[in-house]
């Protein structure tokens, strides 16, 4: 019976949606929420409370994206989806954006014809040992057992790093984060690797962090950060610009905290602009005027952000780095607001 | 010369049997030191289940239920002295009721309650029909109509609708049978039952709604989560699995070709493929060969596809049964005249239900662990869970008090699923002892 009801439901929609096929925008403002790929839980980035309410980096930006289209950070659906079902997920039209720390690499750009609205966290993979290893560099590692998870990249930078340094190693095939923390722990591996940001959160779990290292090396790229659809540029430049106004938000001294002062109207143009006082940006983007007003308002400008979420303040204590603003050494180098 | 001679005159008293063997000593002589090696075994064996016992439970014997972070745990452990060694219950207490609910909103946990105490209620008079009133069977009828009402939520019109699909089968089966014989009366009964799902009942159930909205909050899919979850896709699954299985076996004896093939084609693709395959086939290729916009319900597809799997496992055990009765049955049957399916319905299945029960209720025990496989597919089931409450940064870490009250979770439904067959066994058994 149920089988029935559903299949003629969707010949319905079926046809329904074959008449039409509106921008992902206007969806999003029909349907009154946003519907967000994340991870199903990772450190820092996204897990839900024991509320059920979703927190993290990445949910930052979705929570920013919620605000800035619909004026409501809370107005999001979010669809936890796995390594595998992620980019299906998104080709589908299940969600309308991910931001599920996804590294920017070309085919995932150019083959499976998905758009890289942006970075929102330089990661690369990195190495951690036991301090009573005594290794103070990954080229030292010769023959060291590796534990390291199957399917990603991180398995292929890692048989790529060895070759280049001729130097061997045995790999410990794992599954999931957490079974590479008990396999480290009770010593069935010499080295773990995997993105910096997750031995950091990993390495804060364990009962003795002192006696882990992670050496310096980082011997990837991954620039990590949110992706929309191919072909639906009014829906990526939305959250290309959200992700920008956060971090010019912080550039230009925007907090949440001075955000209502800020948006009375200030001496310097490009605040004003951004914040909806002078000129049609919103309008342009087919937002309201205080668009991005909204968007830091959810959780703060980028800095604040990564502050509670995975800053040196938090358990996880990641410092800036690449992170950082341009001015201050790091890669975030937001375009005009003009 | 006197003739002595000793004859006993009297019985003598019952003696009590040696200490040695009887009581606690005599029972473990007999059962644990009959013998050097059994002894060594024995002791052997003691040892080893102290060694382990003692270990657990020193580990779970750990007063950290209060605790709210990974760390408190450790300062607890550490301050009774046992550093790095004891569990960390505060996620339990944290979390268990995620565990179980998921991201159900918490105002409404009286609907998923309400709906499995309903569900024991509608199931009794199929499990304990001896023992319950007969009537109850109605609420068993209506059941189907109740859970996905309470659990999913919305209007009552539209489970009323679905339902009033089958009355309105009914009737035109009655109404056509008279004219024109049972074979159109079933073909017309379908197809207006079909007419109305697909074209009537939207709109009627639309109208009412919009004169008299009765209904609760609707709750999404995305919102199942946890325990719930997993009994939500085990109890359809399973209560659809059993009849679909019972007519893939029957297809499968067939001597119709079409029917028997299709049965045989259907079992082999099915049991030939593992479930992941058929979740991901839920969750990935459905999406993309649907056309965009299309919203069909996440775990309406992995509930048929974890349908569809245990039902072509079902009707290989129906027709193990069905081959393990002797073809004097069959003759039987025939021989009273009665036809195909009276015979079927009151000869061969009782029997070869019967017989399959033990089978029946393993691939129901399987079907049930599986649903854990929906944490591949990004669902939050309790492990999907397990792994969300680790990306707390409180609970980072945790690992076995997490799996620990998950199996034990299990362990409660499985267990009693088994013993539920023991009794049922017991119950039908016939032959003489």
């Amino acid at each position: 019976m149920k089988k029935s009801v559903f299949l003629g439901a969707l010949t319905v929609a079926g046809l329904a949606a074959g008449a039409a096929a509106a921008g992902t925008l206007d969806d999003v403002k029909a349907r009154g929420k946003l519907n967000c790929g994340v991870t199903t839980g990772l450190v820092g980035f996204a897990a839900p409370d024991a509320n059920g309410h979703w927190d993290g980096f990445d949910v930052g930006v979705c929570r920013a994206v919620a605000a800035a289209v619909l004026g409501d950070p809370e107005a999001v659906e979010f669809v936890p989806t796995t390594g595998k079902t992620r980019f299906t997920a998104l080709a589908s039209g299940e969600v309308d954006m991910l931001a599920r720390n996804t590294t920017w690499t070309f085919s995932r750009d150019v083959d499976l014809k998905f758009e890289f609205v942006g970075v929102n966290y330089y990661d690369g993979q990195g190495f951690m040992v036991p301090k009573e290893l005594g290794v103070s560099s990954a080229k030292e590692l010769d023959g060291a057992t590796v534990c390291i998870q199957t399917g990603t990249t991180t398995e292929l930078n890692l048989a790529d790093f060895f070759r280049a340094n001729n130097i061997s190693y045995e790999p410990v095939p794992i599954e999931t984060n957490a079974e590479a923390q008990q396999q480290f722990l009770a010593g069935a591996c010499d080295v773990y690797t995997t993105d910096a940001s997750g031995l950091a959160a990993t390495r804060a779990t364990f009962e003795n962090p002192g006696n882990y290292v992670v050496l310096p090396e980082i011997i990837s790229k991954e620039p990590l950060g949110p992706l929309v659809r191919h072909g639906d540029n009014e829906w990526g430049d939305v959250v290309r610009w959200t992700l920008n106004a956060l971090i010019a938000g912080e550039e230009l001294g925007i907090t949440s905290a001075n955000i209502e002062e800020l948006s009375k109207g200030t001496n310097n143009p490009e605040i004003n602009r951004m914040l909806g006082t002078e000129g049609t940006l919103g309008e342009m983007l087919g937002l309201d005027k205080d668009w991005a007003k909204n968007a830091i308002v959810a959780g703060g400008n980028y800095g604040e952000l990564f502050e509670k979420n995975i800053g040196e303040s938090t358990p996880i204590g990641l410092a800036r780095g690449l992170n950082a603003q341009w001015t201050e050494g790091g890669l975030l180098y937001a375009p005009p607001f003009r | 010369m006197s003739d002595i001679s000793f004859v006993r005159t009297e019985m003598l008293p019952q003696q009590e049997p040696p200490a040695s063997s009887v009581g606690v000593i005599g029972w473990m002589r007999e059962n644990l030191f009959s013998g050097w090696l059994n002894s060594v075994l024995t002791v052997i064996s003691g040892l080893f289940i102290f060694s382990v016992v003692g270990s657990l439970l020193g580990w779970a014997w750990s007063p950290t239920w209060s605790a709210t972070s990974l760390n408190e745990c450790r300062e607890i452990a550490t301050g009774l002295g046992h550093e790095g060694h004891g569990a960390c219950w505060g996620v339990i207490r944290d979390r268990w009721v995620q565990l179980l609910f998921g991201f159900y909103p918490p105002e409404s946990y009286w609907r998923p309650i309400l709906a499995f105490i309903l569900l024991a209620v509608a199931l009794a008079p199929v499990l304990f029909s001896d023992k319950v009133p007969g009537k109850l069977i109605y609420l068993t009828a209506a059941y189907p109509f109740i859970m996905p009402f309470l659990l999913w939520g919305g209007t009552i019109w539209g489970a009323l609708s679905a339902a009033a699909g089958f009355v309105i089968g009914y009737f035109v089966y009655k109404a056509v049978e008279k004219a024109a014989g049972s074979l159109a009366a079933v073909i017309s009964a379908v197809v207006a039952a079909v007419i109305w799902w697909l074209f009537l009942a939207a709109p009627v159930t639309g109208g009412l709604t919009a004169i008299l909205p009765i209904g609760v909050e609707p709750v999404d899919s995305r919102n199942f989560g946890g325990m719930m979850l997993s009994i939500t896709i085990g109890v359809v699954a399973i209560a659809c699995s059993l009849p679909i299985g019972i007519v893939l076996a029957l297809g499968r004896q067939s001597d119709l070709l079409i029917v028997k093939s299709l049965c045989v084609g259907f079992i082999e693709f099915i049991r030939g493929v593992p479930l992941i395959t058929l979740l991901f086939v839920a969750s990935t290729l459905l999406n993309i060969f649907m056309p965009p916009g299309t919203n069909f319900d996440i775990i309406m597809r992995v509930i048929i596809m974890a349908t569809l799997f245990a039902s072509a496992y079902m009707a290989e055990v129906i027709r193990g049964g069905l081959a393990a009765l002797p073809k004097g049955q069959y003759e039987g049957a025939d021989s009273l005249g009665l036809n195909y399916w009276q015979s079927q319905r009151l000869i061969i299945m009782p029997q070869a239900l019967k017989i399959s029960i033990p089978g029946i209720v393993s691939t129901f025990i399987g079907l049930f662990k599986d649903t854990t496989l929906v944490s591949v597919i990004g669902l939050l089931d309790p492990l999907g869970l397990s792994n969300a409450i680790r990306a707390d940064s409180d609970w980072n870490g945790i690992v076995w008090e997490l799996y620990g009250f998950i199996a034990l979770m299990f362990f409660v439904f499985c267990f009693s699923m088994s013993r539920y067959s023991m009794y049922l066994e017991r119950k039908l058994r016939t032959d003489h002892h």
